[in-house]
């Protein structure tokens, strides 16, 4: 086991301060935890000091989604300053604390991480640490030394709200979400103030999968809504529901309508059938954390569509469902967002849309 | 309401009922044998999952079929050796499953296909096409009868038409066949057919397996007829909605298709209007969801008829000495 992670010497002298700290009581806490840190030890050996870390939420680096984002950025990073960085997926909820600490202990500087899961075991890690400094992306942590990604979603669901409506024959449009929660009515409000803008005589459905964790896992529930929807007459279906979506997007494409991914680019999904995606770009936002390195201004930073956090996705995939008359409308719109002359309601301010979202 | 909106509804109705159904005639089998079967979602969810894979790698619905079937009958076996062979408690057995069906669906396709637990998007011969019944095209345009029969009956998956073959001969099993007699008369007095020189032992185990083959049918229509493939957890709780329906059915095939169908009405009416409007009240999206359950209670409590289950479900057989 030595040999595999490292000199015994140099781990003991990392972990004594710690067991010294906490006392006697937890010292069994910790030896499970050392136990399960096996795996994150692996990634330690040789590390050099001041080196990025970046830690995926579960889901994993190849999700298709939020993680993968993530670890394009990291990778777009790393070959462009041909620097070095360390990655971790996380297999189980009880490996947050101690990935993070592990990192961190071991002197990577600074510590990106991943999803809102990671706020409250980050909150405990954060101030042990406060010459490290952490980035946690879509949550908040108010510590001096971290930096909290947050994402104007509601900008980017306006784009493909636009899009949506402009693209649509019936005028009739739709959503998908997955859990009811703010965030998910934040998308679903800039998309139906977006499709509102293109077309003032659009109507839009929106749909919720339901009130449970379940409802961002249930692609058979995500199909019939949508087959609900069309019966009323929606072509274009907007899915912000993560698993529920896949359901979604497969049923647009078995009856022939048109969809709108979310998060990644997931025009590859369906080449020609998903109009565009609404990103997050998770990507620009590891790349600049790791960029600025651990000097990084700290605080709540939100990535909108003025620093480029948010966007719609267009590629060869869905080239020939952009008309001309899509791109400039879309266009000015996204300049007239980046430069504060039009202003998308968030629906996280005050829980209200000017256009219902129940 | 229009026509148009009452028959997208009973497709709706009758594509999500599916999967309750097989799940449901499933706990049937294993509970009018004496076997409680909280299991039945975890055996969904395997099978679901093993039949997304298989059908991914083999590019065929039917062997991806099996494959969801195999694996749903190995769960029924470990629960059938748990409470059958080592007369271990039912409940805590069929919960068992459910846990390991749950983690290890997700490790599983994680490992295979790197992709946050989910299987690749499945086409073509990968998925059960939709199958046209014959005349539909004939009888489109007869009034009320042709968009029925047309919409809702036809173009359906051929899982769907084994689903509703599946309930006449679950009744002609149960009540018209000596094994059906056996086996009911297993889960309400075991000891009488002991007693008659017949193995009760294997009837329960016969039992279960027919129970593992039926989720393995409704967990393979799930992610490769319905849906294109697995995402994990995407039995989305169905197995404990079929096992409401099942006490709302009283324990019987017919009832059982109708309590299924009613389920899966709610359901749809909650997919097409997510609060829906009576004109004196609103009921909310969450009432929809939670109806099934508030049925059952309405049924278990005894203010509608009777349900009385099996007399020996849930306890182990024990020979006398």
């Amino acid at each position: 086991m030595n040999r595999k992670f490292g000199s015994a010497a140099k781990e003991d002298a990392l972990w004594r301060p710690m067991t010294t700290q906490l006392g006697e009581k937890t010292n069994m806490k910790l030896t499970r935890t050392l136990f399960g840190a096996t795996a994150v030890l692996a990634l330690m050996s040789g590390a050099a000091l001041a080196d990025p870390a970046l830690i995926y939420d579960l889901g994993g680096k190849f999700d298709k989604s939020f993680n993968e984002m993530a670890y394009t950025g990291a990778m777009r990073w790393a070959e462009e300053t041909g620097g070095e960085y360390r990655d971790i997926e996380l297999q189980s909820e009880t490996q947050r604390e101690q990935a993070i600490r592990r990192f961190a202990e071991a002197g990577y500087n600074p510590v990106v991480m991943t999803g809102f899961s990671m706020a409250t075991p980050l909150e405990v890690v954060a101030a042990d640490y406060p010459d490290t400094t952490f980035v946690i992306i879509d949550g908040v942590v108010d510590l001096p030394n971290v930096r909290s990604v947050l994402f104007a979603e509601h900008e980017g669901s306006y784009l493909v709200g636009m899009a949506a409506a402009m693209a649509s024959e019936t005028n009739t449009v739709s959503f998908v979400g997955g859990m009811d929660v703010p965030l998910i009515r934040a998308f679903a409000c800039g998309y139906a103030q977006g499709a509102q803008a293109a077309n003032p005589d659009v109507n839009v459905i929106v749909n919720y999968t339901g009130s449970t964790p379940a409802a961002w896992n249930d692609p058979v529930r995500g199909s019939e809504i949508t087959a609900a929807q069309i019966s009323q007459g929606s072509d274009v279906v907007f899915a912000a529901a993560g698993g529920t979506g896949v359901g979604v997007l497969q049923r647009a494409l078995d009856d022939g309508i048109l969809s709108i991914g979310v998060d990644s680019n997931q025009n590859y999904l369906h080449p020609g059938h998903v109009l565009t995606s609404m990103m997050k770009r998770v990507d620009n936002a590891v790349f600049d954390a790791f960029s600025a390195g651990p000097d990084m201004e700290t605080g709540v930073q939100i990535m909108n569509l003025a620093s480029g956090g948010v966007g719609w996705a267009v590629d060869e995939n869905n080239e020939a469902l952009i008309t001309d008359e899509m791109r400039t409308a879309i266009g000015a719109a996204e300049t007239a967002i980046a430069a504060g002359d039009l202003e998308v309601h968030d629906y996280r301010t005050d829980s209200t849309c000017p256009i219902s979202v129940e | 309401m229009d026509l148009a909106t009452i028959v997208q509804i009973l497709e709706s109705t009758l594509r999500l009922a599916t999967p309750l159904l097989f799940t449901c005639l499933a706990g049937l089998f294993s509970e009018r044998a004496g076997i409680f079967d909280i299991g039945l979602e975890g055996k969904l969810l395997v099978a679901a999952f093993f039949s997304a894979a298989f059908a991914f790698y083999t590019g065929s619905a039917w062997l991806g079929l099996l494959a969801g079937i195999a694996a749903s009958v190995v769960f029924a076996l470990i629960h059938g050796f748990a409470s059958i062979t080592f007369r271990g408690n039912q409940l805590i057995s069929g919960v068992a499953i459910n846990f390991l069906a749950a983690g290890m669906t997700v490790v599983v396709a994680q490992s295979l296909f790197h992709q946050g637990g989910r299987t690749p998007p499945l086409s073509g011969n990968a998925r059960f096409e939709r199958i046209d019944l014959p005349f539909a095209d004939a009888l489109r345009d007869v009034p009320v009868i042709g968009p029925l029969y047309s919409n809702v009956l036809s173009g359906n998956s051929v899982l769907v038409y084994l689903g509703l073959l599946a309930v006449p001969l679950t009744w002609w099993v149960l009540y018209r066949t000596r094994f059906g007699l056996r086996l009911r008369a297993v889960g309400e007095n075991p000891a009488a057919v002991d007693t008659a020189g017949v193995s009760v032992v294997r009837m329960r185990y016969y039992a279960v397996i027919i129970a593992g083959v039926l989720c393995g049918i409704g967990g393979a229509y799930l992610s490769t007829s319905l849906a294109a493939g697995f995402v994990k957890d995407m039995s989305a709780g169905r197995g404990y909605i079929a096992l409401a329906a099942l006490i709302f059915a009283k324990w019987r095939p017919w009832q059982s298709l109708v309590a299924v169908l009613l389920f899966g009405m709610l359901e749809a009416i909650a997919n097409r209007w997510p609060n829906l409007d009576l004109g004196l009240i609103t009921l909310p999206n969450q009432f929809m969801a939670a109806l099934p359950y508030i049925l059952t209670v309405v049924i278990l409590a005894g203010f509608v008829g009777k349900a009385i289950p099996p007399r020996a479900g849930g306890e182990p057989y024990v020979k006398e000495r």
